[in-house]
């Protein structure tokens, strides 16, 4: 979508100046000027609202895109993670009885695939019996050698088949591509039908759309009834490569909404021949995995060695039949354009029927009469690698004389490697740009499922793609076009639908704790610990941005002065810094501390680390929970622009609230299992190390008036109960009594430990440990060491000089700490490298 | 007819602990028309949890063993007795132009020669690159005898390239040993098959043993006391036939067959994934040993 603001509509609402091409099916308008059946209900609506209303929906879709944190990696990019996906609020439309006949061509293509498929690996009768030219099976590399002969348990290779579709100039449908390894888009066409649904409510119930919602539902049964083990309760997990991967955030939306646990290659290990999971717990049978990892990085023991995103000894346990692998290890191998022109023969070969949806004409240069023909007319080609996956495709139009002539050369050359298909005309649907409606090329990405039947079920609807200019051909999320809501539309009335079960239907309470990867352990300790210190860094900026200029309180300039020696103490500045630096270097210095990417525990840098965790575990984080988190990134982006020192007050104040939303968030609404554990652990771990490291810093200033103590209390939120306790005085000691003995102060280091017991104590144990673990040893030596303190004697010598002891113990005690941390990644975290040999 | 008792040990010591070993092997013989298995076995340490031995897609023996608890050595001790007839001379065998094998094996349809056109494409670590053309062509000039071609290729290797295990490692590719003209029999059998293939022709990666210490008179081959790697290439009406290029013959009664693929990937004797930190030391050693009498 542009990011153009309404101009007041050009005749109400009308679609003056929306042209189709000639030459063009156009989705919304016949050749004569009326509007399709498809059209009829929602296009009026829509005029109606006008531009302005349009204008508002379209921000509001674009507002809930980033709360839900919608996002699509595009590789080579220099953001990196994260692109906003681009959604038109205006839906693609088909009438129900047109997608009558589209689903039966889909159904009838699912059961094909799988039949072949099962035959590649098998016996390979469409080699024998020439339906399928051998050597487009022996040339592939997505033919993996390793799965010959693998049957999967309940003979089905496919449970997510998704088939990119084309409407011709005549109106009717065609394939153009086949994705069976690991097929991308569902959970975005879900994604965009939940904010498309939010944004035209009234227009979503009265078009009579047909709702996505059993299509998942019978996905979800499918795989768990795909189960080996009948009798057990199935566990089904996502596999993903991980944040890093384009997709990702689809996966962790499908893993939660289908229920199922999101994990990475490493959380999972083979052992008899058998998938587990890695729990805190223990090992986990896995049953059933839904893999979004490609087909040769599933296992490095038996496919490619190099690949760290697969699980060694997969292949194997699949062999065995002990796990069923969605879709089977291989499937990819039927993704090659090539196949479009062998489908008709096949359908008729085993199934006895027509081919019900044809694929783009299409010839495979690796037979000679394949090759004469593509080269008959290569510029009316679009030219696909025969193995090549997603790699562009080559339009021969585009090409001049001289690049035509080199790549004819290239394709005599490697006949094998190419594939020449007709160039379709896409049809185009209407896009809303914000000030008028443009006719765009689609491409609709339709998903078939198989469901626990045996059968299939055909999801209504689909993810439409539209190219990012009214001429250009190509439709890829990776190259800038965007995405739009597929609506069929009945004419009868919709069934609701909602994957809660039915009533009636008994349902078993699964209330037990396990389940928590040691890796989604691992990520929410470390959210723990990077959200607090977040709050602490934040803190403490404030406290000195607050003062910088010296005319906020009568005692501005000298709490500054000592701000600036506890930085220098805490190792963020030069030493000089305390004794020489000018105001305008001090403040260029402390403006690093916020928005230098690179500077260690800067609040850019915090936030980096904050975002890649989140989005490591946003499928065990609450929708509000994740909101709070964009909204802080975005407070957090927005503001690490700033260059006035003067914003960043604002900023810190922000970012404080945002994490105190998140606090009350966690406190209020995680369930007391084990990853709010780590969470918490990970909290109070890093609270008390902050407040000793800077009282330490403050120590070692060696004022210890009220000009360094006072900021001390405020960093640890603590000046309220200070005053009130002791009035206006302020003495190192019972500044030490309330920040690191009081038991009742929940930003005191007691609290803390207190607090850290009891969670300790209610993580799981494994089998093989036997008395108290070593975390739990450390942490009673701290408290014993605070609790022999005497923090009052400790105190009043420091304030006469001599505050060797008093250091002494607080080392001792962030030493305490420390180990703490080491021995619980130690225990529960430290994943042994894999490697191969 | 030769009989040879095959002893051939891996051991890996780790560094650090190992919780989880997983490893396939392509260990056991093949039993061919001129090679019958007498006895075969493989011990290995410590006693694995899981062995799953099971006939791949090339037909040959492979296992995957899986080993759990902390371990920080490993031993795979492979034995066997194998029997291997000497092969048919090829003197005299008339056989069709190079040309006409190429065309035999990409032809339309299904056939013997058709399903060994399997081997005529890129594999994992074999990938045809310009090199291997302009190498190969000097073998084979239009029109000559397949069988010529095959063997004058193999000499070459053989004559131009030298055995040096310090040029390469497993995973060093075609196009640089054709450039280096130096590495191992690994190393030389990839190079025929990219030469091989590069002109349409199917080659298949042989992995196996030759014999330790050579009969009184005959030459020391080179590859002994190791793991040994040739070629097979086909021809309709012959079927498939080897050769060696790291010692420049066609292997006939002292080539032990192991197992054949695509190339060294799909048939390496041991490869393994483990779960641990660290480094590891592997020590192969290979005994190939004539047994007299004993048929």
């Amino acid at each position: 979508m542009k990011d153009v603001h309404a101009k007041p509509a050009t005749g109400h609402g009308s679609l003056a100046g929306y042209r189709s091409m000639p030459g063009v099916h156009d989705e919304l308008r016949a050749a004569d000027g009326s509007l399709r059946p498809a059209w009829s209900a929602l296009m009026p609506r829509l005029l109606a609202l006008g531009a302005p209303e349009l204008v508002r929906r379209r921000d509001t879709a674009l507002r809930l895109l980033r709360e839900h944190g919608v996002t699509y990696n595009v590789y080579g990019s220099d953001d990196g993670l994260s692109r906003g996906w681009i959604l038109d609020l205006v839906p693609a439309c088909v009438t129900a009885q047109e997608w009558a006949g589209i689903e039966r061509g889909l159904v009838q293509r699912a059961r094909l695939m799988d039949l072949l498929l099962a035959d590649l690996y098998g016996r390979q009768v469409a080699l024998k019996e020439g339906w399928l030219p051998a050597p487009l099976i022996h040339a592939s590399g997505g033919y993996l050698r390793a799965c010959h002969g693998l049957q999967p348990p309940g003979g089905r290779h496919l449970y997510l088949h998704a088939v990119d579709l084309a409407r011709r100039p005549d109106g009717s449908w065609c394939v153009l591509a086949d994705r069976t390894q690991a097929p991308s888009g569902a959970g975005y066409a879900l994604e965009n039908r939940i904010i498309v649904s939010r944004v035209l409510p009234d227009d979503f119930r009265e078009c009579g759309v047909a709702r996505l919602a059993g299509f998942f539902g019978a996905l979800r049964d499918g795989l768990r009834a795909a189960t080996p083990r009948p009798a057990a309760t199935p566990c089904v997990v996502v596999l993903t490569p991980g944040p890093y991967n384009e997709t990702y955030f689809e996966h962790s939306y499908l893993a939660r909404y289908l229920g199922f646990p999101l994990v990475e290659g490493g959380d999972l290990t083979v052992r008899d021949r058998r998938v587990y999971l890695k729990t805190l717990e223990g090992l986990r049978p896995v049953d059933v995995i839904l893999r979004r990892v490609d087909d040769t990085f599933c296992d490095p023991l038996e496919l490619r060695p190099d690949s760290f995103l697969g699980v060694a000894g997969l292949v194997d346990a699949a062999r065995a039949g002990h796990v069923v692998i969605a879709n089977a290890l291989g499937a990819g191998v039927v993704e090659s354009p090539a196949m479009l022109q062998y489908l008709p023969r096949l359908a008729r070969g085993w199934l006895g029927e027509d081919l019900l949806l044809p694929g783009a004409q299409t010839w495979w240069a690796g037979t000679p009469d394949g090759l004469r023909a593509a080269l008959a007319s290569p510029e009316r080609m679009v030219w696909k690698r025969t193995f090549g996956g997603a790699a562009d495709p080559v339009f021969g139009e585009e090409q001049d004389r001289v690049d035509r002539d080199r790549f004819v050369a290239r394709v005599k050359a490697s006949p094998t490697e190419h594939v020449a298909q007709e160039r379709v005309e896409l049809s185009t649907t209407p896009l809303w740009t914000g000030e008028r409606w443009e006719p765009r090329p689609m491409v609709l990405r339709a998903y078939i499922a198989a469901d626990g039947q045996g059968g299939h079920v055909v999801m209504p609807g689909g993810l439409a793609r539209f190219s990012p200019s009214p001429d250009s051909p190509v439709v890829s999320s990776q190259r800038g076009g965007g995405a739009k809501d597929t609506w069929v539309l009945a004419e009868g009335p919709v069934e609701p639908v909602t994957l809660l079960r039915p009533g009636g239907q008994v349902v078993r309470l699964e209330r037990a704790p396990a389940d928590v990867p040691s890796r989604v352990a691992d990520n929410l300790f470390w959210l723990g610990r990077y959200a607090e210190r977040l709050e602490h860094h934040a803190r403490l900026l404030r406290a000195t941005f607050n003062r910088l200029g010296g005319e906020s309180t009568p005692d501005a300039q000298a709490e500054l002065a000592g701000l600036v020696q506890a930085w220098v103490s805490l190792g963020h500045f030069p030493d000089r810094f305390g004794r020489e630096a000018g105001e305008a270097e001090l403040a260029e210095g402390l403006m690093a501390l916020v928005t230098s990417a690179q500077r260690p525990g800067s609040v850019r840098e915090i936030l980096g680390r904050l975002r890649y965790i989140t989005s490591g575990v946003r499928d065990r984080l609450s929708n509000d929970t994740w909101r709070i988190f964009q909204r802080l990134q975005g407070n957090g982006r927005a503001g690490s622009g700033a260059t006035r020192a003067e914003d960043v007050p604002a900023l810190l104040n922000t970012l404080v609230m945002d994490l105190a939303a998140f606090s009350g968030m966690e406190l209020e609404n995680m369930t007391r299992g084990h990853a709010w554990r780590f969470l918490e652990v990970g909290r109070r771990l890093e609270r008390g190390m902050n407040l000793l490291d800077l009282t330490r810093a403050v120590v070692r200033t060696g004022g210890h008036g009220p000009a360094t103590l006072v900021p001390l209390l405020e960093v640890a939120d603590s000046v309220m109960t200070y005053r009130r306790r002791y009035f206006e005085q302020v003495h190192l000691a019972t500044v030490l009594d309330l920040l690191l003995a009081d038991e009742s102060n929940p930003r005191a280091l007691a609290f803390q430990l207190e607090t850290l017991a009891e969670h300790l104590e209610f993580l799981p144990r494994d089998r093989w440990t036997s008395g108290e673990p070593a975390e739990q040893r450390a942490l009673f030596q701290v408290v014993e060491a605070l609790q022999g303190a005497d923090l009052g004697e400790l105190g009043a010598r420091a304030e006469t000089g001599d505050a060797e002891d008093l250091d002494a113990l607080i080392g001792r005690l962030a030493a305490g700490l420390r180990s703490i941390s080491d021995h619980l990644t130690l225990r529960y975290f430290s994943h042994a490298v894999v490697r191969t040999s | 007819m030769h009989t040879y008792r095959i002893t051939h040990v891996t051991t890996y010591h780790y560094e650090a602990e190992v919780s989880v070993s997983h490893h396939l092997l392509h260990l056991q013989p093949r039993t061919l028309p001129r090679q019958r298995v007498r006895g075969f076995d493989v011990v290995v340490q410590p006693v694995p949890s899981t062995r799953a031995p099971r006939i791949d897609a090339f037909g040959n023996h492979s296992e995957v063993v899986t080993i759990e608890g902390a371990h920080r050595h490993m031993e795979i001790v492979m034995g066997c007795l194998v029997e291997v007839d000497p092969a048919p001379a090829k003197e005299g065998v008339e056989t069709p132009s190079w040309e006409e094998v190429a065309r035999a094996c990409s032809a339309e349809g299904w056939s013997d020669a058709v399903e060994a056109g399997e081997f005529r494409f890129d594999s994992p670590q074999v990938r045809r690159g310009p090199a291997c053309v302009a190498f190969a062509r000097h073998s084979f000039p239009a029109g000559r005898r397949w069988l010529d071609g095959v063997r004058d290729l193999c000499r070459r290797i053989h004559g131009e390239f030298e055995f040096d295990p310090r040029a390469t490692t497993v995973s060093t590719p075609v196009e640089q040993v054709l450039s280096g003209r130096r590495g191992v029999c690994q190393d030389f059998a990839h190079v025929m098959l990219g030469c091989l293939r590069s002109l349409g022709l199917p080659a298949r990666y042989v992995s196996g043993y030759i014999e330790t210490v050579p009969p009184p008179g005959q030459a020391r081959l080179v590859g002994a006391d190791a793991t040994h790697a040739w070629v097979s290439s086909y021809c309709p009406g012959l079927g498939w036939i080897d050769l060696d290029p790291t010692n420049g013959l066609l292997p006939s009664e002292r080539h032990v067959t192991v197992a054949w693929g695509r190339d060294f990937s799909d048939v390496s004797p041991v490869r393994g994934v483990l779960v641990g930190s660290g480094n590891h030391v592997l020590r192969v050693s290979v005994d190939v040993e004539p047994v007299a009498d004993e048929a």
